[in-house]
């Protein structure tokens, strides 16, 4: 299945490019409405790009009044990205979204980098949230953390239904001439090519570690990097970044990545899936995390 | 709107700008004010540039090579393609009684275009210098000054103002003429409202410059 990472698309202002992916992932929504950072928001950098919009998003109420019906009728399903600050947040929201037939899924946004005890507070969030919906939960995780697969292992203990992987890691630009930083808010979140090897490891490692239905999501560009990440665990892809250079990507990644399985004699390119976890051809080589250090 | 990759026809100095001409193909110019996300060549994502001349069989965008986008832009050759997506966000509107046109530096690239639309009106031109000022000769019409004179200075009451210029210029264009439209320009990852990153503040509220504008009123 092919989706959008979260925040890199509007299903209202493009309807089109909503409808040529497999399921539609909203901005994530928080309870209260956010106008969002300062410009500047964004800024490219020499293999990605940085954005800080800080949520901008109106808000569950009028998500809920205003936004979901226009997005129902899309036709493709709809999966909602779900953001806080507290745990009640998230259970809050997720409760108010439970009755609503029309979402299929919640993402968890727990991706904050900023938290002591990553693994404890997806428990906790996960957990809180669990109480509250019946809808399949994937929590979203940011790399930026010391050990994924703990935080992954403390997801799925909590009932997290899969896996998304990753959230952007943060970076900062300077002006070259002023040696000021170039985002208003002054770093941000660094997406595109330059977080690929990050979401492969991501991927590969908590695949390892649970086995769960993952979306990897992280600097595709092609149907070849999307089956990279199969290659390494995810059932899933989203496109971020490259939604905003071409709008036509989910046409095009998935014609390529019909090719590239095609290439390899598979029949589809689920064949692909987790190969990268076999029995390798060089040996000694592993995919663990450990196996660096 | 439609995403398309067309050739690059030429690519002209205009003083320190540049005019990229290429193949329309079947892109629509749209209305002048409104913008293509033009494919920089090696650089992750486009650059918005609002057109500036709209001649038969061509689109053509005035370019300021001041980064690595714009200079890659600016250094296509003759029969080189690139992706161009628009016409996108709000162009001006055209019904007006006396319409004049005011820009500033390279904010003077959709006026050309507007020009045409609205039968040559008069226009008033303001630039840093004048090499700069060379640009002038794109737009019919036009009063021109160079720093320290500013734009402003040239604008007559009772206009219908339609303006395009670096932000601190519009500012000073709205307190002369509350009732203008104003072009504005902000970074844009993809020009159709996907990103986020081209937010202004419009009545207190943080907008989609792609989508409400570029070109606003002033009041």
């Amino acid at each position: 299945m092919l989706l959008n990472a979260s925040g890199c698309l509007d299903g209202l202002t493009a309807p089109d490019v909503a409808r040529s992916l497999d399921a539609f992932v909203t901005k994530t929504v928080t309870p209260l409405p956010r106008d969002g950072n300062a410009p500047v928001r964004i800024a490219e950098t020499d293999v990605g790009m940085l954005n800080s919009i800080g949520l901008a998003n109106p808000g569950i109420d009028r998500f809920l009044t205003r936004n979901l019906p226009q997005l129902a009728e899309l036709g493709v399903p709809i999966w909602v990205s779900v953001g806080g600050f507290e745990t009640d947040d998230y259970a809050d929201i997720c409760s108010r979204l439970d009755d609503h037939a029309e979402v299929s899924a919640i993402e968890l946004n727990v991706s904050c980098p900023n938290v002591e005890t990553p693994a404890d507070s997806a428990a906790e969030i996960v957990s809180a949230s669990r109480l509250a919906t019946r809808k399949p939960l994937w929590a979203k995780l940011s790399p930026a953390v010391p050990g994924i697969a703990e935080v992954a292992r403390a997801a799925q203990a909590s009932g997290a239904d899969g896996l998304s992987l990753v959230n952007t890691i943060r970076g900062l630009k300077l002006d070259e001439r002023t040696l000021r930083p170039v985002l208003g808010p002054g770093q941000g979140g660094l997406s595109g090519p330059a977080l690929k090897p990050i979401a492969l490891a991501a991927v590969a490692t908590c695949y390892r570690a649970t086995q769960m239905p993952i979306v990897g999501m992280g600097g595709v560009q092609t149907g070849l990097d999307a089956l990279e990440l199969i290659a390494v665990g995810a059932r899933h892809v989203a496109l971020g970044t490259v939604l905003f250079a071409d709008p036509d990507a989910p046409a095009r990644v998935r014609a390529e990545l019909h090719a590239a399985a095609a290439t390899r004699g598979w029949n589809a390119y689920e064949d692909g899936y987790a190969v990268a976890h076999e029995e390798t051809l060089s040996a000694g080589a592993t995919l663990d995390e450990r196996s660096s250090v | 709107m439609r995403r398309e990759r067309l050739s690059v026809v030429a690519n002209e100095q205009v003083g320190p700008y540049t005019l990229l001409r290429v193949a329309r193909g079947a892109v629509d110019p749209g209305v002048p004010g409104q913008f293509f996300m033009l494919e920089a060549p090696g650089r992750l994502l486009p650059r918005p540039m609002s057109l500036c001349l709209a001649p038969s069989g061509e689109l053509a965008f005035l370019i300021d090579p001041i980064g690595p986008g714009t200079v890659a832009l600016c250094e296509l050759a003759q029969g080189e393609n690139i992706n161009v997506f628009g016409p996108l966000g709000n162009g001006f509107v055209l019904d007006l009684d006396r319409p004049l046109l005011v820009g500033g530096g390279i904010g003077i690239a959709p006026l050309p275009f507007l020009s045409e639309s609205l039968g040559r009106p008069p226009a008033v031109l303001g630039f840093r210098s004048d090499r700069h000022a060379e640009a002038a000769g794109l737009v019919p019409n036009a009063q021109c000054c160079v720093e320290p004179t500013f734009v402003t200075e040239l604008i007559p009451e009772g206009m219908d103002v339609l303006a395009c210029g670096p932000e601190p210029m519009l500012h000073a264009v709205r307190a002369l003429a509350p009732t203008a439209q104003l072009a504005w320009e902000a970074p844009m990852a993809c020009g159709y409202g996907a990103c986020y990153g081209c937010a202004v503040e419009i009545d207190g509220e943080l907008k989609r410059l792609c989508v409400e504008g570029p070109v606003l009123r002033a009041a």
